[in-house]
């Protein structure tokens, strides 16, 4: 949609059609490969392989009660998800606080144990190897953590701290873990004297940059970054997104990078699994989830980033409100988990869950009445009360071009459009203008 | 990520040093939190002044017969002239005290009291020294181990601690004391019961470090470097007493400082109700008791030890809340 403004803005045009939208995600990331020609590729896996694949993962925290520390119940975590990493791409995993991101992030760093499902790395099973049997495996996949205060140990120095992963792993660099440590300090752009200094007497974006350091320390293939820069002023933020970019590049790394919305991975992602409560909704090269995003919650979300583009700023009136909290993962609702919040939700939504299937190539979505594609569920015409209730806070734009691919909305626009006899004309003129609009802001990203 | 996204010359080049607005933060060159801790303890007089008073008995304590040599007389000699021989008190004013005789003679048997606190001292502090150091060791293993590892170990252990807690730990003392055998493992006369004192002391003491250290690490091993130690593979003992333990360091130095007041008077209690060291031995509980047969008539033979426990329990005390507001880790953040 007319998001694209703003990575036009960004980005060097001539180099901006590197992926095509619909392109596969194999082809996207050798671009990439390709452009880190004399760089240190290290790595064997070829750009595109699978690098990691995730089949019916779950994790269910028990919830125990009483002396006898009954199982009274479950925090369904993440709750079936499947996705994989291609060698050399980025995929970015978006959704609100608690939809089970970071729990998804430890499961794949095998920090926390699946409940079900099946983590596989390099195509060797990792699901529930132990504490021996993860330790060579360590190496290849390494973590960033969110909060710069707790992920470094106050009473180590930072010598201490990045040299830690040759010690665990008991390698010797080339020319001794100081010489190593100091380079990598260089490398993540911090003063290489600084070896003997404790992590208190850096800032949080400094902080942040040690982290990154020891997380490159033993040369790994995967990078799992949690949130990394979302505790970081906004100004340093993107220092250490580009950091993070010439990293890869630099590296030939992999990245799965975890936010809670889209600012930050709109721009480094080649794909975008967005999740809620527990499953992924959506899972898109990026260029197709912005041209034409097709579960509800993916579009809400993405009206709720910020649209820096001052000639854009009438788009503000198109910001999707959600109606009420996330529901709890302890008994998330019925069929699809969405249809508490949904302004397309018809019986089915509530009763049948959506599975996630590839509706068009490179994007895979679970809904049954997807926008910007054929109505998954036709026969369903009738919008649920808490539909109709959750579409007064959806703009009227929106929701008459979700009523395009949606029967029971369809209706339901119509009837009321009927009811408003006073307003039809205008209404009706509003509506034409608004879909006219958007339609050319689409063909004129193409 | 897709090459072309940003544009490296609108921001700040990663590669070139942090930003200067950074480097503010780090003009000091690598200060510990140790020397924080040292300067911030410097500026509090109060605690300085109960640290120099510890440091200050504990020289007395290592040379007490130097001290005794130089300023008074053998701890066991029976100075039955300075006594009255009607009423076997000391002769002059406030028990007996004279150049001769620092802080008097002891009625009845005519012992130099001075002799006998700086002994008294070595006996004290050595018990509430080494019984501090067991409560610490127990203490510190077990929190650890509850904390980290929480489900039923944690249940197991915070239950035995409630349990000693508990406990009435002096009565508990007393009986065994006066079960146990003089002689024991090679050990004999009094070396029997400090070492008694020791490990029982320590025993049940153990119990309130290893709730400090349960509750620290509870909090502790939530922090990301505890998931960033093991994302990079380090095993269980590696967390614990690399990662864990160095945060734990000042909470315990702090209750152990804390601690050791509390052992001096539950051995001076001891020692008074008759199950510390033996007599001849010299130690300040001991003296207490002896000295409540006539503290009617020569009450400062009850004063000087009894000042000398509470001079050193409050120098331990101020000492340790000084230690604590210098090490507090709120300040350090
Ligand atoms: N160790 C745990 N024990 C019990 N419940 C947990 C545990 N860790 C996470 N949860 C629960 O699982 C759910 C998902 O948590 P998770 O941290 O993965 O969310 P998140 O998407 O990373 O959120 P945020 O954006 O706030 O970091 C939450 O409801 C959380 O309370
Ligand atoms: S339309 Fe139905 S299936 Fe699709 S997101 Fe809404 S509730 Fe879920
Ligand atoms: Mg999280």
């Amino acid at each position: 949609m007319s998001e694209n403004a703003e990575d036009k803005e960004l980005s060097i045009p001539a180099q901006a059609d590197g992926a095509e939208p619909g392109a596969t995600e194999g082809a996207a990331s050798s671009v990439t490969g390709g452009e880190t020609a004399g760089a240190t590729l290290t790595k064997d896996a070829a750009p595109g392989e699978i690098l990691l694949k995730v089949t019916g993962l779950q994790k269910h925290f028990p919830i125990r009660k009483g002396l006898l520390q009954r199982q009274t119940g479950a925090v369904r975590a993440v709750d079936g998800i499947d996705f994989e990493v291609r060698a050399g791409e980025t995929l970015g995993v978006v959704g609100e606080s608690g939809c089970g991101k970071s729990t998804m992030g430890r499961l794949i760093t095998r920090l926390l144990e699946p409940t079900a499902g099946k983590v596989e790395f390099e195509g060797k099973d990792i699901t529930h190897l132990g504490v021996g049997g993860m330790r060579p495996l360590r190496r290849d996949v390494q973590m960033i953590f969110q909060d710069p205060y707790s992920s470094l140990n106050p009473r180590h120095t930072i010598g201490t701290i990045v040299g830690a992963p040759f010690r665990l792993q008991k390698v010797t660099p080339e020319g001794g873990i100081k010489k190593e440590v100091q380079r990598l300090l260089s490398v993540v752009g911090l003063n290489p004297e600084h070896y003997n200094r404790y992590p208190h007497e850096f800032s949080g974006g400094q902080r942040q940059r040690i982290g990154i350091a020891r997380a490159l320390a033993l040369n790994p293939k995967l990078v799992v970054a949690d949130e990394p820069v979302s505790a970081l002023d906004v100004s340093i933020q993107a220092q250490v997104v580009n950091l993070l970019d010439d990293l890869q590049q630099e590296l030939g790394l992999t990245y799965v990078i975890i936010a809670h919305d889209l600012s930050v991975v709109r721009h480094v992602s080649d794909r975008i699994a967005v999740m809620y409560l527990g499953k992924i909704v959506e899972l898109a090269d990026r260029e197709a989830l912005y041209k034409a995003p097709m579960h509800p919650y993916t579009k809400a979300l993405m009206s709720a980033v910020p649209i820096p583009d001052p000639k854009r700023r009438s788009a503000k009136s198109e910001r999707i409100l959600l109606r009420g909290d996330v529901p709890s993962p302890i008994s998330p609702p019925s069929g699809c988990r969405f249809h508490t919040r949904c302004w397309k939700a018809t019986e089915i939504c509530r009763t049948t869950e959506p599975p996630l299937l590839e509706l068009k190539p490179g994007q895979r979505v679970a809904c049954h009445h997807p926008e910007n594609f054929e109505d998954q569920a036709p026969q369903d015409t009738v919008l649920l009360s808490a539909a109709k209730d959750a579409g007064e806070l959806v703009p009227d734009a929106v929701l008459a071009e979700s009523a395009e691919t949606s029967e029971a909305l369809a209706a339901e626009v119509a009837e009321q459009t009927e009811v408003a006899e006073m307003s039809e004309q205008a209404e009706a003129a509003e509506v034409g203008a608004e879909a006219e609009r958007v339609e050319k802001s689409d063909s004129g990203d193409k | 990520m897709t090459a072309p996204l940003h544009d490296t010359t609108a921001e700040a080049a990663p590669t070139a040093p942090a930003d200067p607005a950074e480097t503010g933060a780090t003009k000091v060159e690598g200060r510990s939190l140790k020397q924080i801790a040292w300067n911030r303890l410097k500026q509090d007089k109060v605690a300085l002044a109960g640290g120099a008073f510890v440091l200050f008995l504990t020289l007395v304590a290592v040379f007490a017969p130097l001290i005794v040599g130089l300023l008074g007389h053998p701890p066991n000699q029976f100075n039955q002239d300075k006594l009255d021989p009607l009423t076997n008190l000391p002769q002059g004013a406030w028990g007996g005290v004279s150049s001769d005789f620092l802080f008097g003679v002891e009625p009845n048997k005519g012992r130099d009291v001075f002799s006998r606190i700086v002994y008294g001292a070595r006996i004290s502090l050595l018990v509430a020294f080494l019984a501090a150091v067991v409560a610490v060791a127990l203490g510190t293993l077990f929190g650890i181990i509850a904390g980290y590892f929480g489900g039923w170990i944690d249940a197991l252990i915070s239950r035995t601690m409630d349990v000693l807690l508990s406990f009435p730990q002096l009565l508990f003392i007393i009986s065994l004391v006066s079960v146990l055998p003089d002689d024991l493992l090679g050990l004999t006369g009094s070396g029997v019961r400090i070492a008694v004192l020791v490990l029982v002391i320590g025993f049940f003491g153990w119990p309130y470090v290893g709730r400090i250290v349960r509750g620290q690490t509870l909090s502790l091993r939530e922090r990301e470097y505890v998931e960033a130690a093991r994302s990079l593979g380090g095993g269980r003992r590696h967390i614990l007493f690399r990662e864990l333990l160095p945060n734990l360091v000042a909470p315990i130095l702090v209750y152990a400082t804390l601690m050791i007041p509390t052992n001096i008077l539950t051995e001076a209690a001891l020692s008074f109700l008759g199950a510390g060291v033996r007599p001849p031995t010299a130690s300040w509980g001991g003296m207490l008791r002896d000295a409540l047969e006539t503290y009617e008539h020569d009450p400062m033979f009850m004063v000087f030890p009894g000042a000398t426990i509470f001079v050193t329990v409050l120098a331990f005390n101020l000492f340790g809340d000084g230690l604590r507001d210098a090490l507090d880790p709120k300040g350090t953040r």
